[in-house]
């Protein structure tokens, strides 16, 4: 995917993709929600929570072996801020009352929970990559794969201490990186940041945008001193 | 004691001594070892708990995230150029190639291209930090099993290495270099020659090492047949880079799913080892670093000429959407998740390190094997504490 390639070769389908796609949707049928492909990128499939493992497992057994990663997303909007510019009050009673705001629109494959889980999976004999989605229901709980998947099993207990999602029937749900002791999980967006709250973040202002002429000159300038060095070394 | 004749005393120490014989077995309850957090083995500071029923350990559980910095949370406040600084620390013994997949990632949502130039220039920067971080892993293997030498030489010649990345990037260990849609800067002139040098005496190193480690008696009894992971059971625990090489899977991700690096360019092949014991996962590292010093050599004499940044506008905001990209890093795959929402910075990033995953395998590859043996097979498996606790 260099220079050279022609870019209209971008426009041509996808056909590896749009093959595994079929063969994919046939075989996970009812339990397959949503699908998005990027040609010649990669391809999301969303499947439901219920059929979690079962799905896990038809992906397995079409050739996707090799175990990438699992995780969540927290579709959240955070409550603080992006940039905390709004100040944090640490009322905890009031957090409880305010309706959570979470916006999915943007990701792939769709959502309809604010918690998501994703799996990356490799077809090491079709050299393509696959990433699974499922949404977390209300119960935050969710069939483990460890059993398909033995590397599964540090990243549930990681996605469970991050995110609080919790695994049927995963033995060993214990903190991996925490300490036991700790209290909430780090990565849900309404985890607040502390070092922020202390200290704001300097480097979060918009730099001035340079003015259109000038930007022009700048480039004549820089293309001038690189002819100057004699093109490539 | 009461006072008995020292007869007596003989007798019912005997006595005692038949019956233990005889009736009770010796307790050889399980013990406790604990192996680091600070040990030379870890690299950083990793605990293992091993169980250990006499010489053989039962259970071995790496307690970790004594260095978790919360890299994912940490990038969620921060705009991508900013992030880059913190992804360098990942894993600090390559740390320009930390930077290629998350840039590379973002540039694909932007939906940039880095000129061709910059792309080689990644690729021989990329290579460079492969040869200095396995180049660390050759001497050390060395130190785990009581070999001093090796290691002297790894890190004479790591130098090397590190002074050419340092001359083009300004750094040693953490370049900070790669830029989205381009790099920051071109490479000095006359360091085309010097890297040619730099890297027929880091052939040299791997002759070295060979002679010394491979061939050596020791080195083979310590490593043959100690810690072997069959393929499918490295598929499954998601092994990467040259664990997974070296239980015979051919899969390098720079050959299977190039992300528009130079690699499919120039001549060169992935190195496989049928055996999955430590000495295969040795092996495989080291033809790996001659592997990418010859790399190296061939980018160098075909730089394209050309800009080394494309046009990306000087607020980079990155279009909503997701992607995944992983590349052949030094340790393994090492990818980069990253959800965006449009905004100056990404809405979250999951990072998926090499090292994680190379190190989930503890627990099962360490099942009966004898206490001098985790040693062995920990430094084997090589892993990086930044890796792993991000």
């Amino acid at each position: 995917m260099t220079d050279e390639t022609p870019p209209e070769d971008n426009a041509v389908a996808d056909e590896k993709r749009e093959a595994l796609l079929a063969g994919l949707s046939e075989s996970l049928g009812e339990d397959l929600v949503e699908s998005y492909l990027r040609p010649h990128e990669d391809l999301w499939l969303r499947v439901r929570s219920e059929s979690w493992q079962d799905s896990i497992r038809t992906a397995k057994s079409a050739g996707f072996e090799y175990f990438g990663f699992l995780s969540a997303i927290d579709w959240e909007i955070a409550p603080e801020g992006r940039y905390e510019d709004t100040e944090f009050d640490g009322g905890l009673e009031e957090e409880d009352e305010e309706p959570v705001e979470i916006d999915t629109s943007t990701g792939y494959g769709g959502g309809g929970s604010r918690f998501q889980l994703l799996v990356q999976l490799y077809s090491l004999s079709q050299q393509i990559g696959l990433i699974l989605k499922t949404d977390v229901g209300e119960d935050m709980t969710i069939d483990t794969i460890r059993d398909i998947f033995a590397g599964a099993d540090w990243h549930e207990r990681e996605t469970h201490e991050m995110f609080g999602v919790f695994f049927r029937g995963h033995p060993t749900l214990q903190p991996l990186y925490l300490p036991t002791e700790f209290e909430g999980h780090p990565l849900r967006k309404d985890f607040p940041l502390l070092a922020r709250q202390v200290k704001p973040w300097p480097g979060v202002v918009d730099i001035e945008e340079i003015p259109e002429h000038l930007e022009a000159q700048l480039e004549a300038e820089v293309m001038a001193a690189f002819e100057a060095n004699g093109g490539a070394s | 004691m009461t006072a008995t004749s020292d007869r007596e005393q003989m007798a019912y120490i005997s006595s005692q001594a038949a019956d233990a014989r005889v009736n009770v077995e010796l307790d050889t309850g399980d013990m406790t070892l604990n192996i680091g957090p600070q040990h030379p083995a870890t690299h950083g500071t990793l605990r293992i708990a091993c169980q250990l029923d006499g010489e053989q350990v039962v259970v071995a559980e790496p307690i970790m995230g004594y260095m978790h910095r919360g890299y994912e949370k940490l990038c969620e406040v921060r705009t991508y150029p900013q992030c880059t600084t913190l992804i360098n620390r990942i894993d600090w013994l390559g740390s320009f190639a930390n930077e290629v997949p998350f840039i590379l990632a973002a540039e694909r949502l932007m939906e940039v291209e880095a000129p061709p130039r910059a792309q080689w220039i990644r690729t021989i920067l990329f290579e460079l930090s492969r040869v200095a971080n396995l180049a660390l892993f050759l001497g050390d293997m060395g130190v785990q099993i009581g070999a001093l030498t090796p290691v002297f030489f790894a890190f004479r010649d790591r130098e090397r290495v590190l002074n050419q990345i340092e001359e083009v990037t300004g750094g040693r260990f953490h370049p900070n270099f790669d830029r989205i849609g381009g790099l920051k800067d071109d490479i000095p002139k006359g360091w085309i020659e010097e890297t040619h040098s730099v890297m027929v005496k880091m052939r040299t190193f791997c002759d070295e090492m060979e002679d010394l480690l491979v061939g050596n008696e020791i080195f083979q009894a310590r490593c043959r047949g100690v810690g072997v992971i069959p393929p499918e059971v490295a598929l499954s625990y998601g092994l990467s880079g040259a664990n997974l090489r070296a239980s015979g899977v051919d899969w390098d991700l720079r050959r299977d799913a190039n992300p528009g690096l130079a690699w499919d360019q120039v001549d060169w092949r992935v190195w496989t080892h049928p055996d999955g014991d430590s000495f295969a996962r040795y092996w495989v590292r080291l033809q790996e670093t001659r592997e990418a010093t010859r790399i190296v050599d061939q980018l160098l004499d075909g730089i394209p000429s050309g800009p080394i940044m494309a046009k990306v506008p000087r607020i980079i905001k990155v279009p909503a959407g997701e992607a995944y990209l992983s590349t052949e890093n030094p340790l393994g795959e090492m990818g980069y998740y990253i959800v965006s929402k449009g905004d100056l910075g990404p809405f979250r990033v999951k990072i998926r390190t090499p090292s994680f995953n190379n190190i989930s395998i503890v627990p099962w590859v360490m099942k009966g094997v004898y206490v001098p043996d985790v040693i062995t097979i920990l430094g084997s498996l090589y892993f990086i504490l930044g890796d792993i606790d991000r």
